[in-house]
């Protein structure tokens, strides 16, 4: 029955009723028209039963090319429409919003919750607070210098490994990056005490950090810290432990205590971990702290002379420790949050919980 | 790395408890992360002799093995075919308990009877080996019916998998772990000097080179860099038998995790293993010239490593300050044949053919190896070790512990050239300093004398002699050049601080809380952000925390036009931007809550926002180059949700903060100069300024805090957002620059003081208006504020009216004003004048008409 000419034609004319539309109203009805039951298309489907089968099959696959053109045409031109619509809507719609009745707004159905790490990086701060330390914050991009040269890092230095850093194509290669740590915020901290005489410093630096590693279960690449750095006269190691014991006793409990063991920091000398008793077991060794009993936490040490002498602060004088670990690690310790993911997920059914 | 019990006794005598030799390695900082306990289990293994193989009827893939263990025939089912009669084989007899505890029972396989089982190298975890069972023919000692354990000569042992820090390279090896141990338990330490290795047996047990010809007359070095490579050292040895090395050796290397390859890599993997040194040897015959050069490769230079990747060399790398200096090796007419202090090249690898070794044992400079190793991705054992720093003076130790090894496993009729050719340019010394016992101390808050230093010192062979017999006098300390991590003098001092405290033990040290007279506290800024905070969960939101890297679709949805801060290496290339805007990031987060059922949702971020600076870039080490902001962002999804809520939310959150003047603008006002979504089609968006300032002259500009609204119906659309009829929902947003916001010197807040409540009764005037469309409700009632004067106490609008009685574009706006005075209860004259003025001042700004 058809030849070529007659599907181009069946398709044309479609093509021009669905360009003719001007509502989505029109669309709905003229849908019906060129692609429903009674459409020629439709027919010339049904028609397809009479033919020998090659000139069937043949047939068959343009009429399904067609369709398939027309129902394109369809949705793109309901899109268009649908969008010009709202934008008169949007146009008609412009309303003053300084026509503000007090009192024409309902009350929320309840109360939203704050996320978990800023809970509990609240509650790490006013720890700190209590025991005498400020808080300061400082940029999540940074230059090599304040996040690297600074801190007694320099390029190709092998603890460089310890960071995987991202860079941002801003400046010279790897010049500018997104800090990996919050320790930048000890250099600002100390550079503008030098300036400005702000000697001594107590102060924690909470916020986010940066690390390319692929998220799982412990990692996310986006992540927080808290950084505590204390220069003053006569501060000694015996400070920074006794610090980090106070610290652990105050945020996880009177059971739990804290240990160092020496580790290596390019910005501390000497350098320690510090691990605090499991607050699952509370010491008696499970799975959580592969029997041990404890649980690494953070990383501190004696602020190394090279740092200092970068900032420019005078060693006889001035002695400091400084100490940093994870917030989403704590709330993660302290709450037995399996997968760090669900910190991101923004699942209300696990934010409403804290 | 992983440190067999075994070995480290090579070096001191360590007993007792394994779990106790963890805890104290722990606690010098050489952590622990794994104990594990190899060679258990092997003791009902035995030796047994194979007499018969015979096949089964219907099982192509097992045979009936009858074999011999000195107890008469013992017939067992065997899966394996790399034996045959007269084999010496590992029998697991009926009752024995393997390796992981796993016990042999008798299993009738298709008819036949095992009674054991014929064992490979990976069932005794004693190799990786599972091709076939383990065949012990070779093994000396070992006869029909005796332990597999004595044939073997295993002792059931303890491997520690140990995690060295990036700045201890000394004790990356089997030696300096036991260094560290023996000093903390008071063991003497030594570092044989002739392997203490004859018991564990082998073909020349003394281990005793036949000296051969003077190595000049068969090989020769030149180093035409020694910036790059500054000592240099070659030995030869000749008449060498490449082949399996002896299983001791063998199992050492693979309990220390490594694969053992043949006699000649295994030696120079032992020699780096137990020493730190990476030495790397060379098929003497197959170098062109019979030599080496050590050069400086040179630009795009393609050299081809071991691991058949070509590779070009000497081209700058993006780190800073590589410039792209790479050693290179090569053979005498130049050609390359490694890339030095990485990898070798395929050329002149050793092979069974290979008769005459030449080993390198040399010092590269660690930056430029870790520039090349991290420049072309290409990370070994050997770089890995040279760019933490070796030690220059090991380096002689070390090859001839090489050639001792090679000597007892190399064949009989092995020799060892005479001399070494060893060029030595400027190689790192030992550091001497004076360490002052008052400065230890004022680190460590301890009391140790200098004679007390001293004895913490020695063992680590850091030689430290006080200078007088006062317990506070100076010492002399000498610092061998395998501690490259310890610094000369003022640094050195806090290095050897840390190495006190750690012989002493950590856990030794005092504590204490210090105290001092700074309260501590946070800022007004920090208090106040939590405010708001608190002020949007009280608004039923919900604090979010959103992805910073988003793809570049969602910035322009966003309303923000390129470029933006890029990524270099991002994780997810798409995802290579960050975030101008937390809106995409917040409206996924809705998405994913309307998925599960549970869109009905408000909620918000507090993060930063990031953008590129307008002007050139700035000088890189002055600071970020990039525009940072800390903005509050909340999107308002509740059902029923739209512009009004978030303007709700805004008053609410600047009643909380006691702004003094703040007005909404029509957001196109404030032009290309506002910070965020100036240019989000939106229903209704608008900025939030501070006031201009009151005195007239004073030119103070409004201030951009921030815009609120509704999100742009055809951008819901997009995240897919949609009601059940497939209309975009609607969503109210307020965006707030919060740096600004709470900055109280460019947005400020009420007067401290308190101002006195009248004590008068007030009077209340409504007054409706009909007033035009295109003028906002705000601009009348702040004529109204403004008209009213010190008498009036609150200004309100409490109804809107559009209809036909006001008549097309326009509505009626109804206002309460509230009069009172402090000092007296108004009169309805003076009522009356008030009321005037405000209709008189609404009717002339804004051409309204009184109803
Ligand atoms: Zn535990």
């Amino acid at each position: 029955m058809s030849d070529a000419l007659d599907i181009d034609a069946l398709v044309d004319e479609a093509r021009s009723y669905i360009e003719a539309a001007q509502s989505t109203e029109e669309i709905r009805q003229m849908t019906a028209n060129v692609s429903g039951k009674k459409s020629p298309i439709a027919e010339a489907h049904r028609a397809l039963g009479g033919l020998d089968p090659e000139e069937r099959k043949e047939l068959g696959r343009r009429l399904h090319g067609a369709r398939t053109t027309i129902e394109e045409l369809i949705e793109r031109r309901r899109a268009e429409i649908t969008f010009e619509e709202l934008t008169r809507e949007m146009a008609g719609a412009r309303i003053d919003l300084t026509e503000f009745i007090p009192g024409a707004i309902v009350a929320p159905p309840a109360r939203g919750h704050l996320h978990l790490v800023s809970q509990t990086r609240d509650a790490l701060e006013d720890v700190f607070v209590g025991m005498g330390f400020e808080v300061a914050e400082g940029p999540e991009i940074e230059t090599d210098w304040f996040n690297f040269g600074a801190l007694n890092i320099p390029p190709a230095h092998p603890a460089r490994g310890m960071w995987d850093t991202f860079y941002l194509n801003l400046g010279s290669p790897e010049s500018t990056l997104l800090r990996t740590h919050t320790s930048p915020v000890q250099i600002h901290l100390m550079e503008d005490a030098v300036v400005n005489g702000g000697l001594p410093i107590h102060a924690v630096m909470p916020g986010r950090c940066y690390r390319r590693d692929t998220p799982d279960a412990r990692h996310l690449p986006v992540f927080h810290q808290i950084e505590g750095l204390v220069v003053d006269r006569g501060i000694t190691f015996a400070d920074l432990a006794g610090t980090i014991e106070v610290f652990t006793t105050a945020y996880f409990g009177p059971d739990i205590h804290s240990r160092l063991r020496p580790a290596y920091f390019p910005f501390t000398e000497p350098s320690a971990e510090f691990e605090v008793t499991c607050t699952i077991c509370h010491g008696e060794g499970c799975r959580t702290c592969s029997m041990t009993g404890w649980i690494e936490l953070g990383g501190c040490g004696m602020v190394d002379p090279a740092v200092f002498d970068a900032v420019g602060i005078d060693t006889d004088e001035w002695t400091g420790f400084a100490f940093g670990f994870g917030i989403d690690r704590c709330a993660q310790m302290r709450h037995q949050i399996a997968d760090m993911r669900a910190l991101i997920e923004n699942d209300i059914r696990f934010l409403r919980q804290f | 790395m992983r440190v067999p019990l075994s070995w480290l006794r090579d070096f001191a005598p360590f007993e007792g408890d394994p779990a106790v030799l963890a805890a104290t390695l722990d606690d010098l900082g050489l952590v622990v992360e794994g104990v594990e306990a190899v060679g258990e289990g092997l003791a009902d293994v035995v030796v047994a002799r194979v007499d018969k193989v015979t096949g089964i009827e219907g099982a192509d893939r097992i045979r009936r093995v009858v074999v011999d263990s000195g107890n008469g025939p013992v017939e067992v089912v065997c899966g394996a075919s790399n034996f045959d009669v007269g084999d010496l084989v590992a029998l697991a007899p009926v009752g024995a308990v393997l390796p992981g505890g796993f016990e042999i029972s008798r299993r009738k396989m298709k008819g036949v009877v095992s009674n054991g089982m014929l064992c490979s190298g990976r069932e005794l975890r004693l190799s990786d080996d599972h091709e076939g069972i383990l065949r012990l023919n070779d093994v000396e000692g070992a006869g029909v019916g005796c332990a597999l354990t004595t044939a073997l000569g295993i002792e059931p042992d303890v491997v520690f998998d140990v995690a060295v820090e990036a700045n201890r390279p000394d004790a990356w090896c089997i030696a300096g772990v036991a260094r560290d141990l023996a000093a903390r338990l008071g063991l003497p330490f030594a570092i044989p000097e002739t392997a203490a290795l004859g018991h564990l047996g082998g073909p020349n047990p003394g281990g005793t080179a036949v000296p051969g010809a003077p190595i000049e007359t068969v090989a020769s070095v030149r180093v035409d860099d020694p910036e790059l490579c500054p000592r240099f050292t070659a030995r030869v040895l000749t008449g060498v038998v490449v082949s399996d090395s002896p299983p001791w050796l063998a199992r050492r290397l693979t309990l220390a995790g490594m694969r053992p390859i043949n006699n000649v890599v295994d030696a120079s993997n032992y020699v780096m293993l137990e020493l730190g040194q990476p030495t790397h040897p060379y098929d003497l015959d197959r170098l062109a010239g019979h030599g080496l050069v050590i050069r400086r490769a040179g630009p795009g230079e393609l050299v081809t490593t071991l691991d058949g990747v070509a590779r070009t060399l000497a081209r700058p790398g993006p780190g800073l300050g590589d410039t792209g200096q790479d050693c290179l090796i090569c053979d005498a007419e130049g050609e390359p044949v490694a890339i030095g202090g990485v990898m070798g090249g395929t050329s002149s690898e050793i092979d069974t053919s290979t008769s005459r070794v030449l080993l390198e044992a040399a010092y590269f400079v660690p930056m430029a190896v870790a520039r090349t190793s991290k420049r072309l991705n290409l990370r070994t054992e050997a770089s890995a070790r040279f760019e933490r720093g070796c030690d220059p003076a090991g380096i002689d130790r070390s090859a001839e512990r090489f050639c001792q090894l090679l000597t007892r496993t190399g064949g009989a009729s092995l020799q060892v050239a005479t001399g070494v050719i060893d060029i030595v340019g400027d190689v790192p010394g030992a550091v001497e300093m004076n360490v002052r016992p008052s400065r230890i101390n004022a680190l460590l808050g301890t009391e140790f004398t200098a004679g007390g230093i001293a004895e913490l010192l020695t063992p680590l062979g850091i030689e430290a002699t006080p200078s007088s017999e006062d317990a506070d006098s100076t010492l002399r300390v000498t610092v061998p050049t395998y501690r490259p991590d310890i610094r000369p003098f003022p640094m050195g001092e806090a290095d050897i601080a840390e190495e006190v405290a750690r012989t002493y033990g950590f856990a030794r040290l005092p504590r204490r809380m210090p105290a001092w007279p700074q309260p501590g506290r946070l800022t007004d800024r920090q208090r106040d952000r939590r405010l708001l905070k608190d002020v949007l969960c009280g608004l039923g939101a919900t604090e979010a925390w959103t992805t910073a890297f988003v793809s570049e679709s969602d910035q322009v949805d966003a309303g923000f036009d390129p470029p933006y801060v890029e990524v270099a290496n991002p994780l997810v290339e798409a995802e290579r931007f960050l975030r101008s805007s937390m809106a995409p990031g917040l409206m996924r987060a809705v998405l994913y809550n309307t998925e599960r059922r549970q869109g009905d949702v408000r909620l918000f971020e507090v993060g930063t926002v990031f953008q590129l600076p307008e002007g050139p870039a700035v000088d890189p080490e002055g600071g970020p180059l990039a525009n940072t902001s800390e903005c509050l962002s909340a999107v308002f999804a509740w059902d029923g949700d739209d512009a009004w809520t978030a303007v709700a939310a805004w008053r609410t959150i600047a009643e909380a903060l006691g702004l003094a003047e703040w007005a909404m603008w029509d957001h196109t006002r404030v032009g290309r100069t506002s910070r965020v979504l100036h240019d989000y089609r939106s229903a209704s968006l608008v900025s939030i300024v501070t006031e201009p300032g009151g005195d007239a002259g004073a030119s103070v500009h409004p201030t951009f805090v921030g815009v609120l609204g509704e999100l742009d119906p055809y951008l819901v659309g997009r995240f897919g957002l949609l009601n059940p009829d497939g209309r975009p929902r609607r969503v109210g947003w307020l965006d707030l620059d919060i740096g600004v916001l709470l900055d109280r010197r460019r947005v400020p807040r009420r007067p401290e003081e308190s101002r006195p409540i009248s004590r008068f009764p007030s009077s209340d005037i409504d007054l409706a208006f009909s007033v035009k469309d295109s003028i906002p409700a705000g601009a009348v009632e702040r004529t109204l504020r403004t008209s009213g004067g010190d008498l009036l106490e609150s200004v309100e609008l409490f109804d809107v009216y559009r209809g036909p009685s006001v008549g097309e574009g326009g509505r009626s706006l109804a206002f309460r004003l509230r009069f009172c005075a402090l000092d007296r209860t108004l009169t309805d004259d003076e009522i009356g004048g008030l009321r005037s003025s405000c209709i008189r001042a609404v009717e002339q700004a804004h051409q309204a008409v009184l109803r």
